[in-house]
C-alpha cells in the first residue's frame, strides 16, 4: 500500500537558511506519529509543505503518492499551530464554513462533539477561553473524514485537563485508514498515544522508531530519550 | 481501577500486567466479556494499536479468547486464573522479603512479625 506521507531528500530553504536538509521519511496509514523536536528544528515547515502552504526547494513530498495540490487537500486535514479562524464567527458559522470548504466534513460528528463539551452553536470564538478555542479548532479538523491529519502543536498552551480531552479526541477518532502526525515538544503528555516517533534536529531526521522499541531497547521513556538527545 | 503507566517499559506490557491484575482480583470475572478495543483504549488513554497488541498478548497467554463476532472474553479456566494469582503473589512476597533482608531481618523474624501483627489486628 502506498504510504500516506513520504518525503525523499526533502529540502526547504528560507533565503540562505536551510530549514529542512535532505529529509527522508515515511508515515503509514493506521499510525499515530509524533513529530518531535525543539523549537526551530523544522516541524512546522515540514507540516506546511505537506499541507500545501509551502513548496519544497528540492526533493519531493508525496501524499498517498501524489505531490501536494488540489487533490491532496481533500486527503489532508491540517490544524495550524496558532488560531486561524475568524474571531467574530460563532460556532454555527464555523460549521457552515467547514461544510462549504470540505466535502468530507462530517457536520453531525462535530455537532455531537461540541454538544458533549457544552459549547453552544451561538457561542462566538471571540468570547471563548484559549483552551476552548483550541478544542473547537481540533473538533473541526478531526471531524473531516481525511486520511492524513496534521496537528501542529495541538496541546501547546492549554491546561492539563484540556490536553487530556484533546488527546482522547485523537484516540477516539482513530481509523485504520488514516494517519495522524502530531508535532509537539510536550512529549511526556503525548507519549502514550503515539505508535512511532520522528525526532527532528536542525532540519534533519535524528531518529525514527516505534515508542515500544525505544522503551524496550533503552529502558527509558521517549521523553527521557528526547532530553538526552537534545541536551543543551 | 485506574490505569497507571511507568515510563521505562513498553505500555502494552504494562497493560498486560494490569489486565491480569483485574482478572485475578475479579474486577473482570472469569468468562465475562471485555469491552471493545476502542473503548478500552479510550479508558486507558492509550493508542488503540497499543491496546490491540496487549490483548493479542493476553490471548497468546490463554487468559483471553476471542469469538469471531461476539468480541473478547476472559478465560473460564479458573485454575489458570488461580495459578496466575499465585505467581503474582509470589513475586510480591519475593520483593517484600528482599526489602526485609536489606533491613537485616531473617525470614523467621519476618514471620514472627507478621503473626504478631495479625494478632494485633484481630484484637
Amino acid at each position: 500500500m502506498t504510504p500516506i506521507l513520504e518525503c525523499q531528500s526533502l529540502i526547504k530553504r528560507y533565503g540562505k537558511k536551510e530549514a529542512l536538509s535532505s529529509v527522508d521519511l515515511t508515515v503509514n496509514r493506521g499510525r499515530i506519529v509524533g513529530l518531535l523536536g525543539p523549537n526551530g528544528s523544522g516541524k512546522t515547515t515540514m507540516i506546511k509543505i505537506a499541507s500545501g502552504l509551502l513548496t519544497a526547494t528540492e526533493g519531493t513530498l508525496r501524499i498517498d503518492g501524489k505531490l501536494p495540490g488540489t487533490e491532496t487537500k481533500e486527503l489532508v486535514s491540517y490544524l495550524p499551530d496558532r488560531p486561524y479562524l475568524n474571531d467574530w464567527m460563532c460556532v454555527a458559522d464555523l460549521l457552515s464554513f467547514f461544510q462549504d470548504f470540505y466535502r468530507n466534513f462530517n457536520r453531525e460528528k462535530a455537532v455531537e462533539m461540541l454538544a458533549r463539551l457544552n459549547i453552544g452553536l451561538n457561542d462566538r470564538l471571540k468570547s471563548m477561553s484559549k483552551g476552548t478555542k483550541e478544542k473547537v479548532q481540533l473538533i473541526l479538523v478531526m471531524s473531516r473524514e481525511a486520511e492524513l491529519y496534521l496537528l501542529d502543536e495541538p496541546i501547546g498552551g492549554v491546561d492539563p485537563a484540556a490536553r487530556d480531552y484533546i488527546l482522547n479526541t485523537i484516540i477516539s477518532n482513530y481509523s485504520e485508514n488514516a494517519a495522524v502526525l502530531i508535532s509537539t515538544h510536550l512529549i511526556a503528555d503525548v507519549e502514550r498515544v503515539l505508535d512511532d516517533v520522528i525526532f527532528l534536529a536542525g532540519g534533519k531526521v535524528a531518529l525514527t522508531s516505534s515508542v515500544d522499541q525505544i522503551r524496550e531497547e533503552r529502558g527509558m521513556s521517549v521523553d527521557a530519550l528526547f532530553r538526552e538527545v537534545y541536551k543543551c | 481501577m485506574i490505569w497507571d503507566f511507568q515510563g521505562d517499559r513498553p505500555i502494552y506490557l504494562q497493560i498486560v500486567e494490569q489486565v491480569q491484575l483485574r482478572i485475578v482480583s475479579g474486577y473482570y470475572p472469569a468468562g465475562s466479556k471485555l469491552p471493545a478495543v476502542r473503548d478500552l483504549a479510550a479508558e486507558a488513554s492509550v493508542n488503540p494499536n497499543t491496546m490491540q497488541k496487549a490483548l493479542a498478548e493476553l490471548e497468546r497467554k490463554g487468559l483471553v479468547y476471542s469469538q469471531r463476532t461476539a468480541g473478547r472474553f476472559i478465560t473460564e479456566d479458573k485454575s489458570m486464573i488461580e495459578q496466575i494469582k499465585q505467581s503474582l503473589a509470589r513475586e510480591q512476597v519475593d520483593e517484600f522479603l528482599k526489602k526485609m533482608q536489606a533491613l537485616g531481618c531473617t525470614v523467621g523474624e519476618v514471620i514472627t512479625l507478621l503473626s504478631q501483627m495479625e494478632k494485633e489486628e484481630i484484637k
